[in-house]
């Protein structure tokens, strides 16, 4: 789909919630009112919130705990991720888990696991169950650079091929799994080079351009739908902060992170839509205060739900 | 009644599952073409179509994976791992994804996990021969069965794919095709959960399942021809386990042998053994005898394999002394 004004602006819009939500949950976390520790995507929010705007609403997502803005843009509310930060009752996970393991099928998000390849080969299963149904559906799964040295990766992207399932592979290198750098995980040219193995087609994106994963996710998307199988995605992005919120990830090159902050997503995206006139100064003090007023009550509201009782912890093992 | 060999019982399950509900298909490795390493799958292919019998490159990572993934987007996968002791290699999938999901989120898992499993008395060896029931009845969230007999084989089956759960059906290749019974033709549901008098004896009680369920009616034959009076509870279901038929059968015979064909320490006979104990202590005139494998890998000479391999001798051998106690 081709981008329109409105669309751009929205695709600003859910960076800078994406943003804003969680820099909020920074702060709650170090005041010690979540459950578990914070995992950001600070940095590479143009990856989740470019691929799941491009997706329809009925395709379904097998997102990571950096993808704040793919939740978001599938309709998850603040109040529902600080709620499940809190580890509330009503929260998606009721407390039983924790981060941004959120689930919902009917919003068609396969809630994630800490063992972060599991989601590919159940992305897999989810579009192999489109294909079988030859339903017009795509899935689409995230993950990092340190997925892609797993068995998980490999059975799952060779299984996605073979089998010309409707899947979308989007791998967000940002160039660390915790204090491993990419050189420790691969020695290919480009992590995307693994995808002439599988037989399967490769893009190599700038991940901080949200316009071009938008575009990239949007053929592939295309691609799928019309039976030809999965497209592996790298989007080159970095990881602006440590590993979780309690690492100070003094292991990257302060260098590295300068270079890097001169590509922020958010800010040259706001340039770009400056220059083509769809936003000014007025609209962004607008927002600013607009996200201010949205996260507030959402923290507000989150924290006056209740939290599980001790009997919880027997319910739900098994389904009726 | 007509009968049928324990594998055409599992064959017909999955011919009756995907006959009656569109959402059921089958996947994993050699099953479509080639009908499966033990041919149980044989004719489904040119029956059903490859969109509902697909071969999978050898991957039991992501056949797992790929199961869970259908079963939360609506559809009732049945996967086959070609032997269970392959299920190793997708392990992480099972134990840390799929069980936890309907917990963690709500969300039903209704996947069928089938593998061959246990040994053959024919030198399978270490890595074709182990039971491992005890594995998952570790992790919250699965389910597991094991038919000891053709009619259980179908309808375990049956209950497992209708299940909204993840379930694992090991299988017993000894008795795939040593094993022939009467088994009703339509629709058979044996519920998960509920142990069978396989036996009804006065004597002493043996708890037993799968294979070694079939070697103790055996033991339990030879035994009744010397006057000792065997009751032999097949369990059946793993997770979860009938308490009450068992603890109902030793509270009646005072004498308990559990058999199981697993490693003996920690083996899900222990858990058998410790229940007994601490629920029915008192109506207890002898020591629970465990009777299990050894606590080494399965060799596969056959001299070594039936040392390590419990039987129906030793059963006979092990309820005498239970009984002499």
């Amino acid at each position: 789909m081709s981008l329109t004004d409105e669309h751009r602006r929205q695709l600003y819009y859910y960076m800078r919630l994406s943003r804003a939500v969680e820099d909020a949950a920074w702060a709650l976390n170090n005041q010690g009112r979540m459950v578990g520790r914070l995992y950001t995507g600070h940095g590479q929010e143009a990856i989740p919130v470019g691929a799941a705007y491009a997706l329809e609403p009925e395709d379904v997502i097998a997102p990571m705990y950096r993808d704040m803005g793919a939740h978001l843009v599938r309709g998850v509310d603040p109040v529902e991720v600080f709620a499940q930060f809190m580890g509330k009752r009503d929260s998606s996970n009721m407390g039983k888990d924790s981060g941004l393991h959120i689930g919902d099928m009917s919003r068609g998000i396969v809630g994630m696991i800490s063992v972060l390849p599991d989601s590919l080969p159940v992305a897999l299963g989810v579009a192999l169950a489109f294909k079988i149904r030859k339903e017009p559906r795509v899935a689409l799964t995230t993950f990092g650079d340190g997925s892609t040295s797993t068995g998980a990766f490999h059975e799952a992207v060779n299984m996605a091929a073979v089998l010309q399932v409707p899947l979308v592979l989007v791998c967000e290198n940002n160039g660390w799994a915790l204090s491993t750098p990419n050189a420790r995980e691969y020695a290919a040219a480009n992590l995307v080079d693994k995808a002439v193995g599988y037989g399967i087609p490769g893009r190599h994106v700038d991940g901080n351009d949200v316009e071009a994963v938008h575009a990239a996710v949007s053929e592939a998307a295309a691609l799928a739908r019309a039976g030809g199988g999965p497209t592996l995605i790298e989007c080159r992005t970095m990881r602006m902060r440590g590993h979780s919120n309690i690492d100070p990830a003094d292991y990257v090159p302060p260098e590295m992170l300068a270079e890097w902050a001169e590509r922020d997503p958010i800010h040259r995206y706001r340039a770009r839509i400056e220059a083509a006139g769809l936003w000014d100064a007025e609209r962004e003090a607008g927002l600013e205060a607009e996200l201010q007023e949205r996260i507030d009550q959402a923290i507000h509201q989150a924290e006056a739900m209740p939290e599980p009782e001790p009997e919880d912890v027997h319910v739900g093992v098994f389904a009726e | 009644m007509r009968h049928l060999t324990y594998y055409q019982a599992v064959r017909e399950a999955l011919w009756q599952a995907l006959e009656a509900d569109p959402r059921v298909f089958l996947l994993g490795e050699d099953i479509a073409t080639y009908g499966g390493v033990y041919k149980v799958t044989e004719g489904l292919l040119e029956r059903f179509g490859p969109d509902r019998v697909i071969d999978t490159p050898i991957s039991e990572n992501a056949i797992i994976g790929a199961a869970t993934g259908a079963a939360i987007a609506g559809m009732r996968p049945i996967a086959e791992i070609q032997f269970a002791d392959f299920i190793a290699s997708g392990f992480d999938p099972l134990v840390n994804m799929t069980s936890t999901i309907h917990y963690r989120w709500g969300q039903p898992v209704p996947m069928v996990l089938r593998a061959p499993a246990g040994a053959t008395w024919a030198s399978a060896g270490p890595f074709h021969s182990q039971s491992m029931e005890a594995w998952f009845a570790q992790i919250p969230g699965l389910k597991v069965v094991m038919p000891a007999t053709p009619a259980d084989a179908k309808g375990l089956l049956t209950a497992a794919i209708r299940d909204p759960n993840p379930v694992i059906v090991l299988e017993q290749k000894y008795l795939y095709r040593r094993m022939t019974g009467p088994v009703p033709e339509g629709e058979h549901v044996v519920p998960i959960g509920e142990a069978q008098v396989a036996r009804e004896g006065r004597d002493a009680t043996i708890v037993a399942w799968g294979t070694m369920a079939f070697k103790s009616l055996q033991a339990a034959e030879i035994l009744a021809a010397e006057g000792i009076d065997v009751e032999v509870v097949d369990l059946r279901s793993i997770v979860p386990w009938d308490r009450e038929t068992v603890l109902a059968s030793v509270a009646k015979t005072g004498r308990v042998a559990v058999v199981y064909e697993a490693h003996r320490t920690a083996g899900f006979g222990a858990e058998v053994a410790a229940t007994i104990a601490e629920e029915a202590f008192q109506a207890l005139d002898a020591p629970i005898l465990r009777l299990a494998g050894l606590d080494t890998p399965i060799p596969a000479h056959p001299v070594l394999e039936a040392e390590y391999l419990p039987d129906e001798h030793k059963v006979v051998e092990a309820v005498r002394g239970l009984v002499g106690f």
